[in-house]
């Protein structure tokens, strides 16, 4: 049986997602742009999906906007705030994902101003430094709520409050895409006025994601066409994705308060039964993170090894660095924890879901013990 | 471009043969029927140590010479226009070929030839030549006679229907597969691997390939990449059965047991080993490695003679004296570049020694690797535990 331990990656399907993903591709497949009937069949999947979504994000429907997956919501948020105000200043952080960060990238050689806070040991945003950055001409903060490698939580509530309180016409981006349906909250208790998620993290499906819009917020599309979802996102629309999205999203915000202490629990036992048996290691998740993610580094372990070994026990993990004979990036985020080169190459992740069982966690501290003790001999470990 | 009604295959070196030549024509001819099977319905016939290959219906052309240029065996594939049999017809068709060619290449001089093989056309071949010739300088703008060294080269044939053609597209060359035995190549996912198996094979030589698989020091991308390269490959090779061999418990032994400067030494002695076993069950002669003189620390004159003294069958290693950008030309040529650059095959360095002996005496590599005393065991387990995937 699979053990399937890398839930940050994606995740399987409710089958209630699958389901509804096929009923709706079968019997509801007309573009709810038609006039005809099956055309408002269609809308009216569309116009349920929203409701559903919205109200897991404490939102209006007519706030949330499908995409197609993070990558896009993000996009839409930085690109789309950017195009409709007139300021050059960003702030973000230095452990955002790629979706964002290469983004910034390319609005820098756009004539933006992006600047990055740093993060201390735990992944968490050096605060004063985040509101030193902070000026009157700010456009936008881009902010990941949950960090997707370690699991750290950013303090996003008092971030944007300091920046309110400086640049009250700045927008506040939250990437929401590993803390929706694993940590509680809603557009109001962030108060962001843009939030991205995404469909296959949650046990929905791929290819669709969401962007919330605060009402009344100034943002220009991305993708020009036939003005579908009230122009901001134009395409037909995938109701059939939609419809699978809002299954699993109210049925993890529905759960949340029962699954995700489980999901904790399990991962706090496996980080005991890690830290009790395997010596040299580095947990490089904080306290007080994201319920589901366990970061810890092998010394003298390669980490790609590592996870080819658990994965002959069909247990399935990340790893946080590539194998180095071919000179492949070590992780930004790692690094900028203050990971030594020599731990992140012995990194690896491991991101939980609510069909995880204490069986899992016991076959995986197991294999993973084994799997420290066979390759540091092969790499003669002292 | 304009598509040709039939295609004419010359060969280069069986033309040559003497009394085995049939052999080697029926074989070229299997491999031509072969490489055009999912194309589309085609005639293949042979004339005069001459291929034709004509289109039954709207079969496809350009798709067919696509599979031909890979074809060993044809060095030049012409792409022929059909027409009457009067010489109006074959003028107007020798004007828009010569026309085409000038647009796509260029060109400024050009000069006719004939071959008359139905002796009932009224005019003989250098009557022909003299009247087409006439006729295109008359029709082409900014064309002039060269018949020493022409630009152009107007062909024309007169058999069962009257054939006009000037290009001529170099094929693959070489022998056709299947006339020269087989050979084992250790295809390990590199650049050269894939460019030794392509030249071996083009002698004619039937090709069976074996990759070494170390999971989970390597991952599974190792091995589809290798599948992809054989892929690439058995366009050219024909068919090829390639061997995947659980590779991992031998090195951890070797790891275990024997000196480290000697690692890369003795696990190549071994990979020669299994290769020359599975090579012996599949009924082949001789290995193919991508070796070259001098390339990384255990391809060294020393390193080679003891891999080689690990096993008795030949071995072929036709990259020995060329340049890595040499080798790299090739495969580009071949198309297995591209796959062979994706970064999944060593996945981890913890096989390389840090100090390899570069010049190791066969007496030291045979003494180091006494300590190895399953040997036995653990060879004859990854030759039963191997799995043999079809390619093409």
């Amino acid at each position: 049986m699979d053990i399937y331990l890398d839930n940050s990656a994606t995740t399987k399907p409710y089958d209630s997602v699958v389901a509804k993903v096929g009923e709706v591709m079968s019997f509801v497949y007309g573009n709810p742009s038609s006039m005809h009937r099956m055309g408002i069949a269609a809308e009216k999947v569309m116009k349920e999906a929203k409701e559903k979504v919205a109200a897991t994000l404490g939102a209006s429907p007519s706030e949330i906007f499908f995409t197609s997956g993070g990558t896009e919501s993000n996009n839409l948020a930085i690109r789309g705030i950017c195009g409709a105000s007139r300021g050059k200043h960003i702030i973000s952080t230095a452990i955002e994902h790629p979706a964002t960060l290469k983004t910034l990238s390319y609005l820098e050689s756009q004539g933006y101003e992006v600047d990055l806070v740093s993060v201390n040991k735990d992944g968490i945003v050096n605060f004063d430094e985040f509101v030193s950055m902070i000026r009157p001409d700010t456009v936008l903060v881009s902010c990941m709520y949950v960090n997707n490698e370690i699991g750290s939580v950013q303090p996003v509530g008092e971030m944007r409050r300091a920046l309110k309180r400086i640049a009250p016409r700045a927008y506040f981006h939250i990437d929401a895409v590993q803390a929706y349906c694993k940590i509680p909250f809603t557009a109001g208790s962030t108060g962001a006025d843009l939030i991205s998620v995404s469909g296959h993290k949650i046990h929905g499906p791929k290819g669709v994601g969401v962007l919330y819009v605060r009402g009344g917020t100034k943002i220009s599309p991305i993708l020009f066409g036939g003005g579908q979802q009230g122009g901001l996102r134009s395409g037909t629309e995938n109701p059939a994705g939609c419809a699978g999205f809002a299954e699993a999203a109210a049925r993890g915000a529905a759960g949340i308060s029962v699954n995700m202490p489980k999901v904790r629990t399990l991962r706090d036992l496996l980080r005991c039964k890690i830290e009790k048996n395997v010596r040299d290691i580095s947990v490089n998740t904080p306290e007080n993170s994201a319920p589901h993610i366990l970061n810890i580094s092998f010394g003298g372990v390669k980490s790609e090894v590592m996870l080819h070994t658990l994965e002959r026990d069909g247990i399935y993990v990340s790893s946080g660095s590539a194998c180095s004979s071919h000179k492949r990036e070590p992780s930004y985020v790692l690094t900028s924890i203050g990971l030594s080169p020599r731990m992140i190459d012995g990194s690896i992740r491991f991101s939980l879901s609510e069909f995880n069982t204490p069986d899992d966690i016991e076959k995986t501290a197991l294999a993973v013990c084994r799997a420290a003790d066979s390759i540091r001999r092969v790499m003669k470990y002292k | 471009m304009k598509k040709a009604d039939v295609i004419l295959l010359k060969y280069g070196e069986i033309a040559l043969k003497g009394l085995n030549k049939p052999m080697f024509e029926r074989k070229l001819i299997d491999n031509i029927r072969l490489a055009l099977a999912d194309v589309g319905e085609f005639s293949v016939r042979k004339a005069q140590s001459t291929i034709y290959v004509e289109p039954l219906g709207d079969a496809d052309t350009d798709a067919a010479v696509q599979r031909l240029k890979k074809v060993f065996g044809i060095s030049n594939i012409c792409l022929m226009t059909k027409c009457e049999k009067n010489i109006d017809a074959i003028a107007a068709a020798a004007i828009e070929c010569v026309k085409s060619d000038m647009e796509e290449r260029g060109g400024k001089t050009f000069k006719v030839e004939s071959m008359r093989e139905d002796k009932t056309f009224p005019m003989r071949s250098p009557e022909i030549c003299r009247v087409i010739g006439g006729m295109v300088l008359k029709n082409v703008d900014g064309l002039k006679v060269d018949v020493h060294n022409p630009d152009i080269q107007v062909n024309i044939e007169i058999r069962g229907d009257a054939l006009v053609y000037t290009d001529k597209i170099r094929g693959a060359g070489g022998m056709p597969v299947g006339t020269n035995g087989k050979a084992a190549l250790l295809l390990s996912g590199g650049i050269d691997s894939p460019v030794a198996g392509y030249m071996i094979s083009k002698r004619g030589v039937t090709v069976d390939a074996v990759h070494f698989h170390s999971h989970p020091y390597t991952s599974d991308r190792a091995k589809e990449k290798v599948i992809d390269l054989a892929k690439i490959i058995s366009e050219y090779c024909g068919k090829i059965k390639l061997h995947i061999v659980p590779f991992t418990d031998i090195q951890l032994s070797i790891i275990d047991k024997c000196p480290e400067r000697h690692l890369t030494i003795i696990m190549r002695r071994y990979m020669m080993r299994i290769a020359e076993r599975i090579a012996e069950k599949s009924g082949a002669r001789a290995l193919i490695t991508g070796e070259s003189i001098g390339q990384v620390a255990s391809q060294t004159l020393e390193g080679l003679c003891a891999s080689d003294a690990a096993v008795s069958m030949p071995v072929f290693r036709p990259c020995i004296g060329m340049d890595k950008e040499e080798i790299v030309t090739i495969s580009k040529q071949i198309g297995t570049y591209e796959t062979s650059i994706l970064p999944y095959e060593d996945c981890c360095t913890i096989f390389v020694p840090k100090h390899p002996k570069t010049r190791p005496s066969l007496e030291e590599v045979v003494e180091a690797e006494k300590a190895l005393t399953n040997a036995e065991e653990l060879m004859s387990d990854a030759v039963e535990n191997t799995e043999v995937i079809e390619i093409g």
